[in-house]
């Protein structure tokens, strides 16, 4: 069977150079363009839109969309964004707890389905949930609770400003009076909504959990085994399926023979889905689908599948000699992208020049929930219940593929078992969508093995950094020259795509903080033969990495401590703004609110420094490193104690300090930065999806190793560096911890061993 | 035909000899509160007790069970409140969550043959365990808080 699914009508829009956001929404702009909110133009410069404003979809606040208080008194609290560990849903609830003066153990989150006209933007990647809703949410919260008070005087007829909520009821403090909320909520839901100017807030004084620990509130469900992720979906009547898909990235189907695997037991159909052109956006790659009465069953025939597969171009990619490639281009000058002085005469002037090259290699998110999907495609209605980040994505998909009007795609949004990116791209949604199709509206779930998930990521980019500096007879650095080498994320939406866009320059390449006089930044050309996606913290990881070691190089080179060097690097405190740096993204923020403060970064190296006893006396072996980096808005520095034992490496201790300005959860932050110093150490020690053949060589967890506990930093101590004002912006809180901790592990390793490691992974290079 | 039970609960199955526990239990038995996470005993998502013993799913075959009393996460305590369980809420320690229906079935069976375990032997005994959330620290913590107030 052959689903002839049509791609050629697929319209793909212009993603050169343009952010990341940009790239979702010209994506949603297909041809529902008039049930979407077109792509705004470069040219609309005067009327352009920042933070969650500027989001396809928006930001909405209307108590009536997100809020329902049932006669028993349950709140229930739509959360319109993808929970995947980050604690959006716990951070929701706090805010309305607070807002609405309601009892945090009487409000049940539950997430909305995909419809970003009626939810708001929904797309949970960037770190930017509660940096985009946290005053929505206050005003959902207050506008509900004004509606409840209001209700409640005009009852007993008194003025408004006599009654007050708190505690889920609404008292009438002159006479003793009091109405539960739930008592109230139906006729004050008739109300009119306030206007937000007319709403009063709570004071931060008065936040009984805003900025307060509270529990996770899915820590019973998950304690429990409760089926909550997309993977645990149960319908009547459910197959199971999984798909052979072409070994190389637009590789296709040539022939293939299931005569063995239709003799397995509990074989339902093998079929056919026809393969892209690439770059093949987020649609599936196609392959050999098999679907059975469970997924053993199913996978065991699809490996007796005999599938002769047409490889196409990408089969000769290798990644040793993409290397090489990445190298050369390093060499000869690229795209000027900043260009502060006169570096080359800088250089030419300098007292000493040093170079160093860094080499990152790809990475798979390999989330530990992997894709997963049940679709059921009947009466001209297509659900679909998944784990994904952008359900919007998803729906338009459908709509698209399958011509539906908008209320015939319905996305139910269950939790994920991780994202890090991977699930922003609904690929495995829309493979399942497509086989219950095929079986005339026999509900599916579509299962990405293992080995599935890792062969088929939309895998973190691969990266050269060359950097050159001049330092003067002084030691102070004079010249800096980074050229940054990467594949694009925009090559996997749009052909010939060879430079890096705005957005992912401006995450530490471009928005380089350093006092340095004469600083260029260069891009010079890296063409993609695999799938690129968002990985959690995205092009900061290997930006970082380079900036942060060749501080740490400077520093070396001029004989001083680290600490004290990059302080002098980082300058006097000072906002930079982000013309003077070239940085046109800024998180899609708006510059004025977030110039590049260097004092909260200058504070956070100050804090993890203090903390982890920078400058103490260690015994022989070990060793102190240092990193700091700006992302998401926000500040991180991370210090790493590192141990070199008997061949191996040991972390007796990490310290990251962090500002992302208030905070709503300091629990879920900490947690957050801890996760992210874990999977640092990951991705440090250990983590390389390489390929041979066009294919990655590694495909479960011997190949593509993940630290465990036994490798895990025995101690990881978070220092929150916040604001009170909760009323400035907010920095993300998701990926910002990543960034600096590689840097600081290969740092610390020099400071133990005198060994400078330049590419990742570190495996057993400092032995 | 095979016959064991699955948290008290009467089973048989006569299938593929080869099925693995854990597509029985997921997609068979309708209980997904265990997990897959890799299908190679490479990442302790799966993992349940076999007569009261943490064992990989996706590595046992349902007909090798004949006799076996199996336990998943829907099954450790009646309420939810093992005091790993309780722990674990305690501390907050899961991100998404997704690998800690298997950590604690690990940390139960674990505390159940050592009661007050060393660094070493949370070590020996969780690190056949992935989070991939990164979410150690706080899991080491866990046990310890379980494995105190157990011995109190
Ligand atoms: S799924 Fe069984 S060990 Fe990973
Ligand atoms: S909590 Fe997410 S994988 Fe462990």
């Amino acid at each position: 069977m052959n689903t002839n699914v049509t791609w050629r009508n697929f319209t793909r829009a212009k993603v050169t150079n343009v952010s990341r956001r940009n790239v979702l929404l010209g994506l949603a702009a297909g041809t529902f363009a008039l049930s979407v909110q077109l792509p705004r133009r470069a040219s609309a410069e005067e009327e352009k839109l920042y933070g969650g404003a500027g989001m396809p979809g928006g930001v909405k606040d209307d108590p009536r969309i997100f809020l329902t208080i049932e006669e028993d008194g349950t709140v229930r609290l739509l959360c319109n964004r993808a929970e995947m560990g980050q604690g959006v849903r716990t951070g929701w609830a706090t805010v309305i707890a607070d807002e609405l003066e309601a009892d945090l153990t009487r409000i049940r989150v539950e997430q909305a389905p995909g419809n970003q006209a009626l939810y708001g933007n929904q797309n949970t990647d960037g770190s930017r949930s509660m940096r985009h809703h946290f005053q929505a949410l206050r005003r959902i919260g207050a506008a509900a609770r004004t509606m409840l008070e209001q209700e409640a005087a005009s009852r007993w007829d008194v003025p408004a400003d006599e009654v007050r909520a708190s505690g889920h009821q609404v008292t009438h403090a002159n006479s003793d009076r009091s109405f539960g909320f739930g008592e109230l909520a139906r006729a004050a839901a008739e109300r009119d909504v306030p206007a937000a100017e007319d709403l009063v807030f709570k004071a931060p004084e008065d936040f009984q959990h805003i900025g307060k620990d509270v529990n996770n509130v899915d820590n019973l469900d998950i304690t429990t085994g409760s089926p909550i992720y997309g993977i645990d979906k149960q319908l009547d009547g459910l197959v199971y399926a999984v798909i052979a898909r072409p070994p190389v990235y637009g590789g296709k189907v040539k022939s293939y023979d299931d005569t063995e695997a239709r003799k397995v037991p509990g074989v339902i159909e093998i079929l056919e889905i026809d393969s892209p052109d690439i770059p093949s956006a987020f649609l599936p790659l196609g392959g050999i689908a098999v679907v059975a009465e469970n997924t053993f069953a199913a996978n065991k025939a699809r490996l007796l599948l005999e599938i002769e597969w047409d490889a196409g171009d990408n089969q000769s990619y290798d990644s040793a000699e993409y290397r090489k490639t990445l190298e050369a281009a390093s060499e000869q000058p690229g795209e000027v992208m900043r260009n502060d002085g006169d570096v080359d005469a800088a250089l030419a002037d300098a007292a000493e020049r040093i170079s160093a090259s860094y080499y990152l290699p790809h990475l798979a998110h390999a989330s530990m929930e992997p894709p997963s999907a049940t679709a059921r495609f009947a009466d001209g209605k297509c659900e679909v219940w998944t784990s994904v980040q952008a359900p919007e994505a998803l729906r338009t998909d459908l709509m698209k593929r399958f011509e539906l009007a908008p209320e015939n795609a319905v996305v139910h949004s269950m939790l994920l078992g991780g994202g890090f990116g991977r699930k922003s791209k609904p690929d495995y949604a829309s493979e399942a969508a497509i086989i219950s199709k095929a079986l005339d509206g026999r509900p599916v779930k579509l299962t990405f093995m293992r080995e599935d998930d890792i062969q088929h990521d939309f895998f973190h980019t691969v990266s050269v950094e060359r950097l050159e500096g001049g330092l003067d007879e002084n030691g102070k650095t004079v010249a800096w020259l980074h050229r940054t080498v990467a594949p694009s994320i925009g090559s996997t939406f749009e052909p010939d795509v060879v430079h890096q866009s705005a957005g992912e320059l401006g995450m530490g390449a471009v928005d380089n903080p350093f006092d340095i006089p004469n600083l260029r930044v260069e891009n010079p050309e890296a063409a993609a033969h695999t799938r690129i996606g968002w990985f959690r913290s995205v092009y900061n990881i290997p930006h970082a990495f380079a900036v942060q070691s060749f501080a740490a190089e400077l520093a070396a080179a001029a004989g001083r401590d680290h600490k004290e060097y990059l302080l002098e690097l980082l300058g006097p405190d000072r906002e930079i703004s982000r013309a003077a740096m070239n940085d046109t993204s800024v998180y899609g923020e708006d510059p004025e609110l977030y110039p590049y403060d260097t004092a909260r970064l200058r504070k956070v190296i100050e804090a993890a420094t203090e903390a982890a006893g920078w400058g103490r006396d260690l015994p022989e072996g070990r060793g102190l490193g240092l990193a700091a980096h700006h992302s998401f808005v926000s500040y991180t520095a991370v210090v790493v104690e590192v141990e070199v034992k008997d061949g191996g490496l040991i972390f007796p201790r990490v310290d990251i300090a962090f500002d992302c300005g208030a905070i709503i959860s300091p629990d879920r932050v900490r947690a957050q930065l801890e996760g992210a110093v874990v999977q640092g150490v990951s991705l440090a020690t250990l983590g390389e999806i390489s390929f041979k053949d066009g294919v990655p060589e590694q495909s479960n967890f011997d190949g593509f190793e993940l630290t465990r506990i036994d490798a895990s930093p025995v101690e990881i101590h978070t220092h929150l560096v916040p604001s009170l004002d909760y009323d400035s912006p907010l920095g993300g809180v998701g990926e910002p911890g990543l960034p600096p901790v590689a840097p600081a592990i290969t740092n610390a390793i020099f400071a133990a061993t005198g060994k400078r490691i330049r590419a990742l992974p570190i495996r057993d290079q400092f032995v | 035909m095979v016959e064991f039970s699955v948290n008290g609960t009467k089973h048989s199955f006569d299938g593929d000899p080869e099925t693995p526990l854990l597509w029985y239990l997921r997609d068979l038995a309708g209980m997904p509160g265990t997990k897959f996470g890799c299908g190679l005993g490479l990442c302790g998502a799966c993992t349940v007790h076999l007569d009261g013993v943490a064992t990989r799913s996706c590595q046992t075959w349902v007909s090798d069970l004949d006799g076996v009393e199996v336990t998943t996460i829907e099954g450790l305590s009646e309420d939810g409140n093992h005091p790993v369980q309780v722990a674990w809420r305690e501390l907050n320690v899961a991100q998404c969550g997704y690998c800690q229906p298997g950590q604690i079935m690990q940390a139960a069976s674990l505390l159940s043959e050592t009661p007050d375990p060393s660094d070493e032997d949370i070590n020996a005994s969780m690190s056949g365990n992935i989070c991939r959330c990164g979410t150690y620290p706080r899991i080491r913590a866990a046990i310890k808080l379980a494995a105190e107030r157990a011995g109190q």
